[in-house]
């Protein structure tokens, strides 16, 4: 597998997540995203090629600006994949509270 | 209806906080961590070991229906104070994961209901994320497999 494209590896980075919350609310160009930041252009072309190609940005083309947009299907794949794990202990929990509920001391 | 099991994940972090309230007094609580019966009952596992004491260990076992161990742990206790706290290590067997510290605060809130607050610290934030996904794969898994069973007899 290709780890540059698991999107967790991906915001795993503190830079990409700012440039994830930059562009939450409004689409930016790459120019514009990186008058954010004091890294170097191509740090940041980086940055933003890594989100792409794990689909958490997406580019739109506006005349001859690339603008790019947060992915929200795919942001929304991440708030859930805890879910499962959230789950597990719920689940444990559960059990717990209803045996103990039933439970009287051995006389 | 609120979640009564919540996680607290930060990303970037190498630990992790499970919080649940329960219906339950807090002794009655604590005494499902320390019984081992009881422990063996909710955890669905087997416990070889349970030490309730600083310095002490303690191991589970979890078989299939054939009766082959399919997950085995074990740890030290470093603190055990009845119906307050517990911190306690955690290691799978023969795992690629290291092993996670975990602390339990245990907390009474009224005569009838008292919380669990769960913090695990991993050695570094992959791992974290790793066991974090580990139920989240094992789900997919488990669909992909269901998917395939109903598929196979089309074949």
């Amino acid at each position: 597998m290709n780890l540059r494209r698991d999107v967790f590896q991906a915001i795993a980075d503190p830079t990409r997540r700012a440039i994830l919350l930059l562009v939450a609310t409004q689409s930016m160009t790459a120019g514009a995203i990186a008058a954010n930041f004091d890294s170097a252009r191509p740090t940041v072309s980086r940055h933003l090629q890594i989100l792409t190609e794990c689909e958490l940005l997406a580019q739109e083309p506006h005349g001859r600006e690339i603008y790019y947009q947060l992915n929200l299907l795919k942001v929304k794949e991440i708030a859930d994949f805890i879910e499962p794990f959230r789950q597990l202990w719920d689940d444990r929990f559960n059990k717990l509270e209803a045996l103990m509920k039933q439970y009287e001391p051995k006389k | 209806m609120e979640k009564k099991t919540k996680i607290h994940a930060e990303a970037g972090r190498q630990d992790l906080t499970i919080t649940r309230e329960f219906d339950l007094p807090l002794h009655l609580l604590f005494k499902a961590y320390e019984d081992p019966e009881l422990l063996a009952q909710w955890m669905g596992t087997k416990v070889l070991k349970l030490e309730n004491k600083p310095h002490g260990g303690w191991q589970f076992e979890t078989s299939d229906p054939q009766g082959k161990v399919v997950f085995r742990a074990n740890g030290v206790y470093h603190d055990f104070v009845p119906n307050e706290k517990i911190v306690r290590t955690f290691q799978m067997e023969d795992s690629p994961f290291d092993v996670q510290l975990e602390f339990l605060e245990f907390e009474h809130l009224t005569s009838e209901t008292s919380k669990l607050r769960m913090h695990q610290v991993y050695r570094t934030t992959e791992l974290r994320d790793q066991m974090l996904k580990l139920p989240f794969a094992y789900g997919l898994n488990m669909a992909h497999n269901r998917l395939q069973e109903v598929l196979n007899p089309l074949k």
